[in-house]
């Protein structure tokens, strides 16, 4: 069976923290996987693992068979990985459609000498406006990211993740700071992508849109993978209940 | 010749320099957000270059290549150590490397030592052949910074200027970006210094000290970090000032660290970001405008 992604006996540390303690999952190519867990359980530290951003200390990461361990971020985002990370950062020189347009034009930028000989952006310009209306922020297109409520920065993020046409995308809490019927709305899309063939690693904490897009999850509990399946068995583990006792009363109440 | 005087003449050919030299160092400060507080060294390694190569026979255009590929290639070697530091500690770096570089020159009898270089040969064009082609070196020089602020190269830039942690994640290779950005600014710097010294004649290592690295990088951000003709205008004001105004050229320091403390504390965008601002008022939704 052939693997998108295929993380074994991963281990991180942060000085005496171990983060993640000896984890492994895979995801399958076309499959969209929920990786969840309680704050802190290292499911942003295991994205960062897999995109190069920190360092194992032991351990293997295989997408399509080849080992990235070893290869730094640009590498890892050129063979096909394309992050939306948690904590956003947009460019703030430029415009929000500047920011995905750039991440668009990916195959004019893989070397210096043969970016400093192109100058049309238009395609990528209209590529950008294309993917800003797929997430929703299409009238912020030419607004400056310093200004815009993280609700906007999130999809922007995504926006530009999507924009290097990656093989596996990795979304870190996209629906954060967005409100009830945006998170849907932007769900709906993510599960679209997948159902179009795209593989996505989904980490929320909104469980509700969760349970309602992915075919599988992981759930991690600091550092520990606690569990791995389809989402009705994996949500009635005793286990997984416990990990997520106080947040799932939290989610309900609020 | 052209109307001009000779002394108008020897003006214009020193702005003119003192443009290219500042648009060079405005290709790796301004475009790509490294800071360099050693950029005379390189402007010095072409002005030695292209100095003791027309001296040993060679012709001109023979010196001036010279002095591009030797500041370049120092310029790629410096760019290598500063990958390895982060962003304060490339301002200490790159500080060594002038020092460095004013150590050995005083230091090796071949070149000079304290006494630097005499009779170095002119550019045989006159003075007025020679501010033509400084001029039309200054025009290529500002084509090509304009062109490469609008290719995919300038855009790249702007990415590593602001975050460079984030243009890894989009998949940009900040090392090799970075070390284009110092190999091409570096080797104009050479350029400029190898122009620098066929113009005066005369050079020591006092003429590539720490102030001027301080003044060059006073020209780029009074200019306005990145802006093309921002840098431009700030370059030719400032290389002119002292010839004019005596008494600014022993308070040379003082003056440029006052106004490069003054601009970042409130114009971060130069005078380019303050003409930007000025012209924007009316405008709605201005990209980069901020709070304005
Ligand atoms: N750069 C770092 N240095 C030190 N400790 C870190 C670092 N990054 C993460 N940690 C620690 O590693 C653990 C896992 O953090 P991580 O951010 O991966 O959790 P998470 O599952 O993404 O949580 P959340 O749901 O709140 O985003 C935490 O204890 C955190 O404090
Ligand atoms: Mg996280």
């Amino acid at each position: 069976m052939s693997k998108l992604l295929e993380v074994s006996n991963l281990r991180v540390q942060f000085g005496g923290v171990v983060a993640i303690d000896d984890v492994s999952f895979s995801l399958a190519a076309g499959e969209i996987l929920g990786f969840i867990g309680p704050n802190g359980a290292g499911k942003t530290t295991m994205m960062r693992a897999v995109t190069g951003v920190v360092t194992p200390t032991t351990g293997s990461i295989r997408l399509k068979g080849e080992e990235l361990i070893g290869h730094t971020i640009h590498q890892r985002v050129r063979r096909g990985l394309g992050f939306s990370q948690q904590l956003v950062k947009p460019f703030r020189n430029m415009t929000v459609l500047e920011n995905v347009a750039l991440a668009a034009g990916a195959h004019h930028t893989a070397s210096p000498v043969s970016a400093l000989f192109r100058i049309r952006r238009e395609d990528q310009k209209d590529r950008a406006k294309d993917l800003l209306e797929q997430v929703g922020i299409s009238d912020a297109a030419e607004a400056d990211p310093s200004n815009l409520p993280l609700g906007y920065l999130k999809r922007l993020e995504v926006a530009r993740a999507l924009a290097l046409d990656p093989e596996l995308l990795i979304l870190d809490e996209p629906l954060a700071g967005l409100n009830h019927a945006e998170a849907h709305t932007l769900a709906d899309m993510v599960l679209d992508l997948n159902k179009a063939g795209q593989s996505i690693i989904l980490i929320e904490h909104n469980l509700g849109e969760v349970m309602r897009i992915c075919s599988r999850l992981v759930v991690q509990d600091n550092g520990h993978k606690i569990a791995d399946g389809d989402p009705e068995t994996v949500m009635s583990d005793a286990k997984v209940r416990t990990a997520y006792l106080g947040e799932v009363v939290d989610d309900a109440a609020a | 010749m052209l109307g001009l005087s000779g002394y108008e003449i020897s003006l214009i050919t020193s702005m003119g320099i003192a443009v290219i030299f500042a648009l060079s160092l405005n290709l790796i400060t301004g475009f790509c957000g490294q800071i360099s507080l050693g950029h005379a060294a390189f402007y010095g390694i072409g002005a030695y270059s292209s100095a003791m190569l027309t001296k040993a026979g060679m012709p001109l255009a023979m010196g001036m290549i010279g002095a591009v590929v030797l500041a370049g290639a120092i310029g790629i070697v410096v760019g290598f150590a500063s990958l390895r530091v982060r962003h304060d500690f490339l301002a200490i770096t790159t500080m060594g490397v002038g020092f460095l570089f004013l150590g050995v020159m005083r230091q090796w009898d071949f070149v000079g030592g304290e006494m630097g270089v005499s009779g170095i040969p002119g550019s045989g064009l006159g003075k007025p052949g020679f501010m033509i082609l400084v001029l039309g070196l200054v025009v290529v020089t500002v084509l090509f910074s304009l062109h490469l602020k609008r290719s995919w190269m300038g855009f790249s830039f702007d990415a590593i200027a602001d975050d460079e942690d984030t243009a890894r994640v989009i998949g940009l290779d900040v090392s090799r970006y970075k070390l284009a950005a110092f190999a091409m600014g570096t080797a104009l710097a050479g350029l400029a210094g190898a122009l620098y010294a066929h113009n005066v004649r005369f050079i020591d290592p006092e003429s590539f000290g720490f102030v001027e690295s301080i003044t060059v990088l006073a020209m780029v951000v009074i200019g306005g970090i990145g802006s093309v003709f921002g840098v431009i205008f700030a370059a030719a004001v400032l290389s002119v000032l002292p010839l004019w105004i005596q008494f600014i050229d022993e308070y040379k320091l003082l003056l440029y660290g006052g106004l490069l403390f003054a601009m970042m504390r409130f114009s971060p965008g130069g005078l380019a970001g303050i003409a930007q601002k000025l012209s924007s008022r009316k405008a709605v939704k201005v990209p980069g405008g901020g709070s304005a």
